[in-house]
């Protein structure tokens, strides 16, 4: 966990104890380790809250313990109620907490209106597009080709270059889901019908991890992706090789799992590129051997994992609408191997 | 405790009230009863058998997320199971307990003999149950609301969850919400015209004031979700589009109409619990409670803010961005007056001499959690910094603060407080404290961790996550501190069940409460009061040293309530009460079957008006002689 956060952990909760537990935050999908300008902001209105509130409540348990000992100190003597005791000291304290509530919360509104301006300010200025889609439960995603104006397709993974400010625009193709990466950006609902759009201005380069954060369903749980900022010049390349066609198959299991993949079950759903497979209800998988993870954040991506995946989706993640498709033993090692091989 | 202004047989005439006030023996009489304490204790033991249930299935959530990848409760069990848990503690637990609450305590705080609607009162619970029935039932037989407590559709629309799973859950709160409604109205009209003589409004005790306000709210909030689960029945049954984008309507009409419901739902909860723990403070601090005007004004101004903030539930949903500045100040200005209500108790403490029994102990707990909750909850009302915050596990800690610490350990405290009053026996202190401690602790441990998973990105209603996230240890915490919690509340109910015959008698006032629940006997008689009791203080029992002044007048063989003017409690007239009656149980049922029905044939709406028409002419129709209401000087006897 980064080191900021750890700390930000341990101030936020004001035990030292419990700094131990919390090294197990890996920060891989948390506000508390901003990569990106809307996180970054964020975490410094939370930190003024966390002051603020932290001020507020200390003030509070100091006032409490203390009527406790003061009226502990004074027992026995008369037991009998008093009724409408006049205390104009109290009267007083009274309209001073009242006012430092108010001055507390002046405060903190205005940082939060500032933010909220902050979040918003990019409007208008030139920004990388990107279309994101949420379906039932996973994530597709298409870049605009600037050469073609043609719009390219993947799943699950996205790619943002650092210091520029993406415009992610997003749909949802059936429920409401929630588009949230937290250590960019805060998160916004994908919701039929609406148009969204969120700017990510990201600036720390590495491996993040987004979730769908509106309950979706079943598999709500799984309906993650995996985030790389990365620089202008690596993420152009990825660009590149993420509009080429697929990879044609080079040996002859490749050649066997290509043509199960474009001919059998499999490209109802499915689009390859360049193949006859060009089904759009499921993820493109031009590309898929390039991705980090299947199942939208479910798998490392591996053979076996794909291999796995294929031969029985709904024991990994039940409820999802991908079918059992039944193949044989080699049949499904050279559909395996040939998606790994979609690099 | 009351002194008696004439010589009279007392013994006789308790007797011939006794004769007046009695139910029927056995069955008949449970099911005709109007006695709004039957009632009310109906309400509670109902309650308390759900937050078990429901508190189970938390526990079995908590199981399940204790460590990474667990198998313990599939998909499909997780989201069931916490549908259940929030539909349950929500709609079936909160509200009612609140209002079961007033039912017991109003009539007795007002010195009354009984509310100013019996039968709607009775008719209140049967529908209560009608709707724990509706959740519960088909639960049993293996039918769940799988969609959480606030079913959003599309998901909860006809094309993602075919079956009967969401009308289930929605007709359930068509049913709750009609009992809910009955029971508030029943509880205004009480408060507003059933106050004894003398207790005029700047003399009513903040309970009743928090009463008075929440239900109120109730009246104006429930209309709009019994509203929006209705469109969500007929956009399901009959094809309407009002949530199908694709045919024109718009999925956030339903949040919109749902939090306009459900935000105010959260004061209608909390309210009530404002005026649980001024009683408390004020009779175990020895001295009327300090800022008394500032409590009920800013139960007044949280009454009309309440209903403007819904919107900061949907900072998410992608609304104009100077209409949430405006949802962010409207939230954050709560604080004000929770803040000074904080003030006001503390105050009350500072300045009395406080006894530690364990009603206040329960009173500090609340202090304590509500202010974390609180204070979380002025961070999730800033729109920005909600869209790190919602849906995450910060949200998940922030409103069990709130309904937990906010609303259900005054509760508890509440329950110890008044226990005497309505058994005649006390509480072990020593098993409360170890109660207090289990429950305080367990669920500190079990949610503040919450917090920190909501910070580290754990989103909420996730029914399993991967070791790689580094969420485990922090779930495992949270898993044995809620453990912890469910013991302590076992504890809790172990001794109030053990006190109801073996606890040391209370007598009418063992707390030395001031307001006139604690002049009548422990448990109070069927008819409560012998005499209508006359307020000339806001604490009457702390005031009136000589013994409470009587009313004489109000009727012994005949069942009678004493009605006043709203502002200044002068005497009106005496008015006739209901007798025990089976029409609100004929009219329950016979709703019952038209909801059920209604949500497999829209035709049921129709045929089902026909049994309901019947129940209510017979409930309505008139009996004789007519009743002999009047102004009070020319009923004298």
């Amino acid at each position: 966990m980064e080191r900021s956060a750890a700390m930000i952990c341990a101030r936020f909760i004001g035990i030292g104890l419990l700094a131990g537990i919390l090294s197990g935050c890996t920060g891989l999908q948390s506000p508390l380790a901003p990569a990106g300008a809307q996180a970054g902001s964020l975490f410094s209105l939370l930190q003024l809250m966390t002051w603020v509130c932290g001020i507020m409540y200390a003030l509070v348990l100091v006032f409490l313990g203390w009527s406790i000992v003061r009226v502990m100190r004074h027992t026995g003597g008369d037991d009998a109620p008093t009724v409408d005791p006049a205390d104009r000291g109290l009267n007083r304290s009274m309209l001073a907490w009242g006012a430092l509530i108010v001055i507390g919360l002046t405060v903190l509104a205005s940082a939060s209106f500032l933010v909220d301006r902050h979040l918003g300010s990019l409007r208008g200025e030139e920004v990388l597009r990107v279309r994101v889609t949420g379906h039932q439960w996973w994530w597709r995603i298409a870049y605009q080709d600037a050469a073609t104006g043609r719009w390219i397709e993947t799943a699950n993974e996205l790619h943002l270059p650092a210091g520029r400010t993406a415009r992610i625009e997003l749909g949802s193709s059936d429920v409401i889901h929630s588009f949230w990466v937290p250590n960019v950006a805060g998160k916004l609902d994908v919701i039929p019908g609406r148009a969204n759009s969120i700017d990510l201005t990201p600036h720390r380069i590495g491996w993040f991890r987004g979730q769908c954060a509106e309950f979706c369903g079943a598999q709500h749980a799984h309906m993650a992706f995996d985030v790389k900022i990365e620089s202008p010049a690596e993420f152009a390349r990825w660009l590149s090789v993420q509009a080429r066609p697929a990879t044609p198959p080079e040996n002859p299991v490749l050649v066997r799992g290509a043509a199960i993949v474009a001919q059998g079950a499999c490209a109802m759903c499915h689009a390859v590129r360049g193949t006859a497979a060009t089904g759009r209800p499921g993820p493109d998988l031009t590309h898929v051997g390039s991705r980090r993870s299947i199942a939208a954040g479910t798998l490392t991506m591996s053979r076996g994992a794909l291999q796995g995946w294929i031969a029985n989706p709904r024991a990994l993640k039940p409820g999802t609408t991908m079918p059992t498709v039944p193949l044989d033993g080699a049949d499904a090692d050279a559909v395996a191997a040939y998606l790994e091989s979609l690099k | 405790m009351i002194a008696l202004p004439m010589p009279e047989d007392a013994a006789d005439r308790r007797a011939r009230l006794e004769k007046t006030w009695a139910d029927p023996k056995g069955v008949w009489g449970f099911l005709t009863t109007v006695d709004h304490k039957r009632i009310a204790a109906r309400y509670i033991v109902t309650v308390i058998a759900l937050m078990f249930l429901a508190g189970m299935l938390g526990l079995h959530m908590r199981l399940q997320l204790a460590f990474p990848d667990l198998k313990i409760l599939g998909p499909q069990m997780y989201n069931e199971t916490f549908s259940l848990h929030g539909s349950t503690m929500l709609f079936l637990v909160s509200v009612p307990v609140m209002e079961a609450m007033a039912i017991w305590l109003v009539p007795l705080m007002l010195g009354q003999r009984g509310m100013a609607y019996p039968r709607l009162a009775a008719f209140s619970y049967w529908m209560y149950l009608g709707g724990v029935m509706m959740l519960w039932v088909p639960h049993a037989l293996g039918i769940t609301p799988d969609l959480g407590w606030f079913e959003y559709p599309p998901l909860s629309g006809p094309g993602y969850s075919p079956g009967h799973r969401a009308d289930i859950w929605a007709q359930m709160i068509t049913f709750t919400e009609v009992a809910a409604l009955a029971a508030s109205v029943n509880i205004v009209a009480t408060i507003i015209k059933l106050r004894p003589p003398g207790m005029t409004l700047a003399r009513m005790p903040m309970f009743l004031w928090a009463m008075l306000v929440a239900s109120l709210m109730t009246i104006f909030a429930l209309p709009a979700v019994m509203l929006v689960t209705s469109m969500l029945i007929s956009d399901r049954l009959v094809s309407t589009h009002f949530f199908a984008p694709a045919g024109g309507g718009d999925a956030l009409l339903f949040q919109h109409l749902f939090w306009f419901f459900g935000h105010p739902e959260v004061y209608i909860i909390f309210v009530p619990a404002i005026g649980f723990v001024t009683a408390i403070v004020e009779t175990f601090s020895r001295r009327t409670i300090f800022g008394h005007t500032a409590l009920v004004l800013s139960v007044l101004s949280i009454g009309v803010l309440a209903f403007g903030l819904w919107v900061h539930h949907m900072f998410a949903v992608g609304l104009p961005r100077l209409g949430n500045a405006f949802y962010t100040a409207a939230s954050m200005a709560i604080a004000l007056p929770a803040g000074l209500q904080i003030f006001c108790w503390i105050a009350t403490l500072w300045s009395g001499r406080p006894r530690f029994a364990t009603p206040l102990l329960w009173v500090i707990g609340f202090i304590l959690t509500f202010v974390v909750g609180g204070l979380s909850g002025i961070m999730t009302a800033s729109a920005p910094l909600d869209l790190q915050l919602t849906d995450t596990y910060f949200i998940v800690a922030h409103f069990h603060y709130v309904l937990v610490g906010g609303a259900m350990f005054p509760l508890i405290g509440a329950l110890c407080y008044w226990y005497p009053k309505a058994t005649g026996r006390m509480m072990s202190e020593r098993w409360g404290i170890v109660a207090f401690a289990l429950v305080f602790g367990g669920f500190n441990l079990g949610f503040f961790p919450m917090h920190i998973l909501g910070l580290e990105g754990m989103p909420r209603r996730i029914y399993t996550y991967s070791a790689g996230m580094g969420w485990g240890p922090l779930n495992l915490v949270a898993t044995i501190g809620s453990a912890a919690s469910i013991l302590g509340g076992l504890v809790l109910v172990g001794n109030a069940w053990i006190s109801r015959k073996h606890g040391t008698l209370a007598g009418a006032n063992p707390w030395d409460g001031p307001s006139l629940e604690w002049a009548a006997l422990s448990p109070p008689p069927t008819y409560n009061f012998e005499y209508t009791p006359v307020v000339e203080s806001i604490a009457p029992l702390w005031t009136a040293k000589d013994g409470l002044p009587v009313m004489t007048g109000a009727g012994v063989d005949r069942r009678e309530v004493v009605v006043t003017s709203a502002i200044d409690g002068v005497p009106l007239y005496r008015h006739k009460g209901a007798q025990p009656s089976i029409w609100p149980l004929v009219a329950a049922v016979a709703t019952t079957i038209m909801f059920v029905a209604s949500i497999f044939t829209p035709w049921a709406v129709a045929w089902g008006a026909v049994p309901i028409g019947a129940a209510l002419t017979g409930w309505f129709w008139p009996q004789r002689p007519r009743a002999r209401t009047g102004p009070l000087r020319t009923r004298a006897r």
